[in-house]
């Protein structure tokens, strides 16, 4: 499968891509996740050959692709903003890259068929483009993507531009898609919760760099610095300072806790403690859960029925708690809240995680 | 600053509606108190954009009145309104810098330099936009544009309304969260009526006190967010509210109790007098589906890790049951058993709740 040799891309004085390898996971959903500007697109842009490296080689199963340009390539892209030929019908365009690979007309009929089954397009076929919903029209994009059987598909943020509860439906038609073909997927998203549903692995990018690449969960669960934990938690993770002073870890005066486990090895001084609003819980009256308890004053509190969103202030510093079902708060109370540190992170100075 | 109703509001972008199906909006009764936080939450073309347009002035209602407090204002044009938009693609004047991006509306109504200094201060001061007064506006994040075309409606002091057109849906999600929570916070400091219009069912439940759910053109409910998510009146506001949405499982009911595979499902509600050819279902949510020792026989198919939350796909029968477990809670593989919450589980007659309470 496609893997990327320390791959870098600079355009005039910029850096866009910094030293990059990376071996896709073959057969597998693989997700770059990240902010605009982080460098997905440019990511996918050099693995589809539409870009080339400043240095560095694009590799596939021992075939040096550095320089092949993408007609020559087993690539398949669907973008963001959906592309179909506005004069085709939905059939001609989910068939046009069978066309032109001049495929028999037989053969033609029977991939367009198959894959408008399985995305659901098979009523809208003689229709055009502009007469389908968004979704439709993204859809059509998709299966012009999948009839072509390409080795390698990217997918440029393609559900981004649809509405929340068809991104949903979606999200969860795709790894189905995709399973059981042998092809390896390239998902871009700027979005946490997408990379951890859609499963496989995920890549996270900050500023042109990966900064990590596993599992969803390894990474999610055990990110190797406080910018990968930044990129992969939405709502963002609670960050503060904390001094480990000889058996105890210190937030303030009045909020510590004992320095246990692989905290107890770790030199004294100052470090970062990152902790996800999940695992930071109101207090409930008479309950007795796990962590540190502390008093903040409530900011802002969004209640959803599902879940409640609480920010609150702790020394000057403002956290957020979230937790499931309703809780009700108001604005400006003083309000206990648990800091669950057995699932803290504790990150360096300079950002390495050094304990969790 | 009033009260803003609309009453019998129908609109159709074609000359001679004839057929349901041509109505863009359909007999529309809303009422926005002073003061509240609004959301209108639905799909594309649910109508939402339509009454947002409707109140702003843009267009002109087929029939039904647009009142603001005891002045009837459909025959107004927008700019005779004072309403401020804010809308998906920030407006901001790039080569002004942020104080003259701000002062802009208040030069344009003659207001006098000291007092657009101050309110231009005040206002910067209410999205943290103090320290970047002198830049040009050119150079700001797609967040930070988003905080001018804010400030420019908030600045002006006349505002009956400030109307949000999906404002955040170009902004990335790490962002998206702190500009919503500036946004609810706002709402909270100044008392200004705010009708935020959005897609997106986490924007508008965290938003506002009062979300108006449409579809196809029609109201279906108006409530807190939490009585959305506790007790939809209608199976669509169940699915479309929620993160999966609601279950939905046609179920028999005989007996004034409804079934499920033969099974006796205890519900909240008790079924309506009449349900003779119409279509029932249980709606329960994922948050309130629990595994059971004992309860209904279902297949676990597929176990999805949202990061916080563990979303759980069963199968019973051909029907699909999810249910939504916390991070690290353990799910039985295969074979197993599902209890939904009494107090959360409703029966729906044709699509709406029965509304005899058990």
């Amino acid at each position: 499968m496609l893997a990327l040799d320390k791959v870098v891309r600079r355009v005039g004085s910029q850096t866009h891509i910094h030293e990059t390898s990376l071996a896709l996971q073959a057969g597998a959903f693989n997700t770059l996740l990240g902010t605009t500007l982080a460098g997905k697109t440019t990511l996918m842009q050099l693995m589809a050959g539409l870009i080339a490296p400043s240095s560095g080689r694009l590799r596939a199963d021992g075939r040096d692709l550095t320089g092949v340009p993408v007609q020559k390539r087993n690539v398949a892209m669907v973008f963001q903003q959906f592309i179909n030929y506005p004069n085709f019908s939905v059939f001609e365009n989910i068939a046009s890259p069978l066309r032109v690979a001049r495929l028999a007309d037989a053969e033609v009929r029977r991939r367009v068929l198959h894959i408008s089954e399985l995305l659901q397009l098979t009523p809208f076929l003689e229709r055009r483009p502009a007469e389908l919903s968004g979704g439709q029209q993204q859809r059509t994009a998709l299966a012009r993507a999948l009839v072509k059987d390409a080795a390698l598909v990217l997918l440029d943020e393609p559900l981004a531009n649809l509405d929340y509860k068809l991104r949903e439906s979606l999200r969860e038609e795709l790894p189905r898609l995709f399973s059981g073909r042998d092809c390896t997927v390239v998902y871009a998203t700027s979005e946490p919760g997408e990379a951890l549903l859609l499963g496989g692995h995920t890549a996270t990018l900050h500023e042109g760099r990966v900064t990590q690449f596993g599992p969803n969960g390894s990474v999610y669960r055990e990110p190797v610095d406080l910018v990968t934990a930044r990129v992969f938690s939405d709502p963002p993770i609670n960050t503060a300072r904390v001094v480990k002073a000889g058996a105890e870890m210190r937030l303030s005066e009045s909020v510590r806790w004992p320095a246990s486990g692989p905290l107890a090895s770790l030199a004294d001084g100052p470090y970062l403690v990152g902790l996800r609003p999940h695992h930071v819980l109101p207090q409930r009256s008479g309950g007795e859960g796990a962590g540190v308890g502390v008093e903040g004053k409530v900011l802002i509190a969004e209640i959803n029925g599902s879940e409640s969103t609480v920010h609150f202030e702790l020394d000057g510093q403002t956290w957020v708690s979230l937790s499931h079902g309703v809780h009700a708060f108001r604005v400006g109370e003083a309000a206990r809240f648990r800091l669950d540190v057995s699932r803290a992170f504790y990150f360096a100075p300079e950002g390495r995680r050094v304990a969790s | 600053m009033a009260r803003l109703r609309l009453e019998g509001v129908r609109h159709s972008y074609r000359a001679q509606p004839a057929q349901d199906a041509d109505w863009a909006l359909k007999d529309v009764d809303l009422e926005f108190e002073d003061g509240g936080a609004y959301a209108l939450l639905g799909p594309s073309g649910c109508g939402k954009t339509t009454l947002l347009n409707l109140v702003s002035g843009l267009l002109h209602p087929t029939q039904g009145r647009v009142r603001f407090g005891d002045a009837d204002v459909t025959e107004l044009p927008t700019d005779r309104r004072n309403i401020a938009q804010v809308f998906q693609f920030p407006v901001v004047y790039d080569t002004m810098t942020v104080f003259d991006n701000l002062a802009f509306p208040l030069r344009n109504r003659g207001m006098a330099p000291d007092a657009v200094r101050s309110r231009v201060q005040e206002v910067a001061a209410l999205l943290d936009l103090e320290g970047m007064l002198g830049q040009r506006a050119a150079g700001l994040t797609a967040d930070g544009k988003q905080k001018i075309s804010l400030g420019r409606g908030l600045a002006r002091p006349d505002v009956n309304v400030l109307m949000l057109d999906e404002p955040l849906t170009v902004i990335d999600p790490h962002l998206k969260w702190r500009l919503r929570s500036k946004l609810k916070e706002l709402h909270q400091r100044v008392a200004l009526t705010m009708i935020y219009v959005t897609h997106d069912q986490t924007e508008a439940m965290t938003f506002a006190d009062r979300v108006v759910v449409m579809h196809e053109g029609a109201v279906v409910q108006v409530g807190t967010p939490v009585d959305l998510f506790e007790r939809p009146r209608h199976t669509f506001v169940g699915h479309f509210i929620g993160s999966p949405g609601m279950n939905v499982m046609p179920c028999q009911v005989d007996g004034g109790v409804a079934r499920l595979g033969g099974r006796a499902v205890p519900t909240a509600n008790r079924p309506d007098a009449s349900l003779a050819g119409r279509r029932t279902d249980l709606g329960v949510r994922p948050e309130f589906v629990r595994f059971a020792d004992d309860g209904i026989p279902v297949r676990v198919a597929r176990v999805s890790d949202a990061g916080r939350h563990q979303i759980v796909e069963a199968h019973h029968g051909d029907q699909v049951i999810r249910l939504l477990l916390r991070e690290g809670e353990s799910v039985p593989a295969g074979a197993a058993h599902v209890a939904f919450d009494p107090a959360y589980t409703h029966l729906y007659a044709d699509g709406w709740i029965c509304e005899a309470r058990a």
